[in-house]
């Protein structure tokens, strides 16, 4: 019927598609902005006050303590926003929802359509992750310290933090199902936190080999150990930057190759 | 030949992982540019699988189908900007405004912003949306949110309109008014493709229709055409006041042209007592008015009502398939 649209190249109106698609997210984003803030910031706000302040100030945790652990926080909360941001929004739309049949019937391949849901879920995990530095200056008041002569590690790390829970929450956000949603939260969730290195350095653990083991399956350790390289005054061991950066190269391409393969699954058979 | 028609399907089939048979069987059909074909069928039957492949959701694993020219497995993007679907079930963006939910889906499609901004508020004004253009959609009834996926479908202005059981689930005004809006937009070039469980919905629309049934299609011709398929498929009905049925039966039967004479088990409780309807089956059931009434008079009863009855596409279909649609 409009036969000028027929002209434009397939790549120019699949950038178009996909270009419409981020606005919209970030509308939508934008829109509930003050409800992902609390969401992003609830928990990191009682951990910094916890165990960033309360603990040191009765004398139950040593005073450095505050310095490594908010890397940890940053990592921690970065990570969660970004996984969050895909994985529950996937998850009921595959399900039943099909809201998202919109996007893929726009003129764009499918995994375009995963690629955006990568992209605007790091910007997600990014902003959550920025903002506990304001946050934490505020709550820990003479405590914050971080490091100002690594910026671009710190700037990278922030990235890879949010884009390695982007990737690792298309993953399961295409393979959880609706009904399992609150079990597959508790099984990986409170495993993800707590082996993570949030709330202590990796190189500590030494004397618990097994435990250091299994930290390194987790994804988050090297997030939580870059970012302690990047931020805590001083010199302190840390896992070494350059393999951080690689591990978590290595695991956002994997995740996100698995991810989209079994998006491309889920909506095209 | 293959770019004169709007959606041309050859020998498709689909077989899904780990299933015993195909979903879809070797099936072939076109639709011409500006028609209204309907595929009519039970659950199960394939339609589903088939809408899926010709808007890209579900890849054939034997045969071709193209768009306006445009092969549905090689060239998606072309197909997505030429199609639209409206789905059985609602899937309308609830994050969004539903005057957004019309203009992010063109902008999706490229249509610049004034065009778009102007066809939606057009869109949502023609199907009586434009009080609520501000609300959720959440809020919306059933029909009202069927508007707006056609209202939704329309905006991108795509050749080839997919709608998969259309009036499911609507209350009769909806669906009067859904109706009329199919016809409408078919006038103005709009290629329509439905599927359907409703007969009276295949018949009323549909310039062609194709029974399909295990993944196959069983017969594709005009509903006219279709009503033709059961041998003596017009009947003549009668309504006889009579103590003697069997001896009237035999007589109805001598009638010339006659197949078949049926009982009709009277199913109003209020019929009137000693009437017994009759079902004559004839290839001119027409022209059997004068006999038929002569043959009941001789017998000693008397004509309560005959009529001429034409067969409906439920018969067509129970009789191509032996099983009711639903």
């Amino acid at each position: 019927m409009n036969e000028t649209r027929y002209e434009s190249s397939r790549t120019r109106l699949a950038i178009g598609a996909f270009t419409a698609t981020l606005h919209r997210d970030l509308v939508v984003t934008g829109r509930e902005f003050v409800q992902f803030l609390v969401q992003a910031l609830m928990q990191p706000i009682f951990f910094l006050f916890i165990f960033g302040k309360v603990l040191p100030s009765i004398g139950l945790a040593a005073q450095g303590f505050t310095a490594l652990l908010l890397p940890g926080i940053v990592a921690l909360s970065s990570m969660l926003a970004s996984l969050q941001g895909v994985t529950l929004p996937l998850v009921l739309d595959l399900g039943y929802a099909r809201e998202i049949d919109d996007r893929l019937l726009a003129p764009q391949p499918a995994w375009v359509v995963a690629f955006e849901k990568l992209l605007i879920a790091s910007v997600r995990g990014t902003i959550a992750g920025l903002t506990i530095f304001p946050v934490g200056a505020l709550i820990l008041g003479h405590a914050f310290a971080v490091r100002t002569d690594r910026i671009p590690a710190l700037a990278l790390m922030i990235v890879l933090t949010a884009a390695t829970g982007a990737a690792i929450g298309l993953l399961m956000g295409t393979v959880i199902k609706p009904e399992q949603i609150s079990l597959m939260f508790t099984l990986i969730f409170t495993p993800l936190i707590f082996t993570g290195c949030t709330y202590y350095p990796w190189p500590a653990l030494e004397h618990i080999r097994w435990f250091q083991a299994i930290t390194m399956i987790n994804p988050l350790t090297y997030c939580s150990e870059g970012l302690r390289y990047a931020m805590v005054p001083g010199n302190i061991p840390t896992m070494m930057f350059g393999w951080v950066v690689v591990a978590l190269i290595v695991g956002i391409a994997l995740c996100t190759w698995a991810g989209t393969r079994t998006f491309l699954k889920r909506v095209v058979s | 030949m293959h770019s004169e028609a709007a959606i041309s399907v050859r020998n498709l089939s689909k077989r899904y992982p780990q299933a015993k048979s195909n979903a879809v069987d070797g099936v072939s059909f076109e639709v011409e540019r500006g028609g209204i074909f309907g595929l009519l069928g039970p659950n199960g039957a394939g339609k589903t699988t088939t809408i899926g492949v010709l808007t890209t959701a579900v890849v054939p694993t034997g045969g071709e189908a193209s768009i306006m020219g445009h092969d549905v497995v090689h060239d998606q993007i072309r197909v997505k900007q030429r199609i639209a679907v409206v789905p059985q079930r609602p899937n309308l963006d609830r994050s969004l405004l539903v005057r957004e939910i019309l203009t992010f889906h063109a902008a999706y499609h490229g249509v610049p912003r004034r065009e778009r901004e102007e066809h939606a508020d057009q869109l949502l004004k023609e199907l009586g949306l434009y009080e609520r253009r501000n609300e959720k959609a959440d809020r919306y009834s059933g029909g009202m949110s069927q508007r707006l996926m056609i209202a939704r479908a329309l905006m991108h202005k795509p050749d080839v309109l997919f709608l998969d059981e259309p009036t499911n689930n609507l209350d009769p005004q909806s669906r009067l008014f859904l109706w009329e809006r199919i016809r409408a937009l078919n006038e103005q070039g709009l290629t329509i493709l439905l599927t359907t469980h409703d007969m009276d919905e295949a018949d009323l629309l549909c310039q062609r229709i194709a029974i399909m049934d295990m993944g196959r299609i069983l017969v594709n011709d005009t509903p006219a055409e279709l009503k033709k398929l059961i041998p003596g498929g017009n009947s003549l009905e009668l309504r006889v006041m009579t103590d003697q049925t069997d001896a009237l039966t035999a007589r109805l039967n001598a009638l010339p042209g006659v197949t078949k004479v049926e009982v009709v088990p009277d199913t109003n409780p209020e019929a009137e007592r000693g009437v017994t309807s009759f079902r004559v089956y004839a290839a001119e059931a027409g022209s059997l008015v004068g006999d038929a009434a002569h043959a009941i008079l001789e017998s000693g009863a008397r004509v309560r009502d005959i009529s001429v009855r034409q067969a409906t596409l439920e018969e067509v279909f129970i009789y191509l398939t032996g099983k009711h649609l639903r």
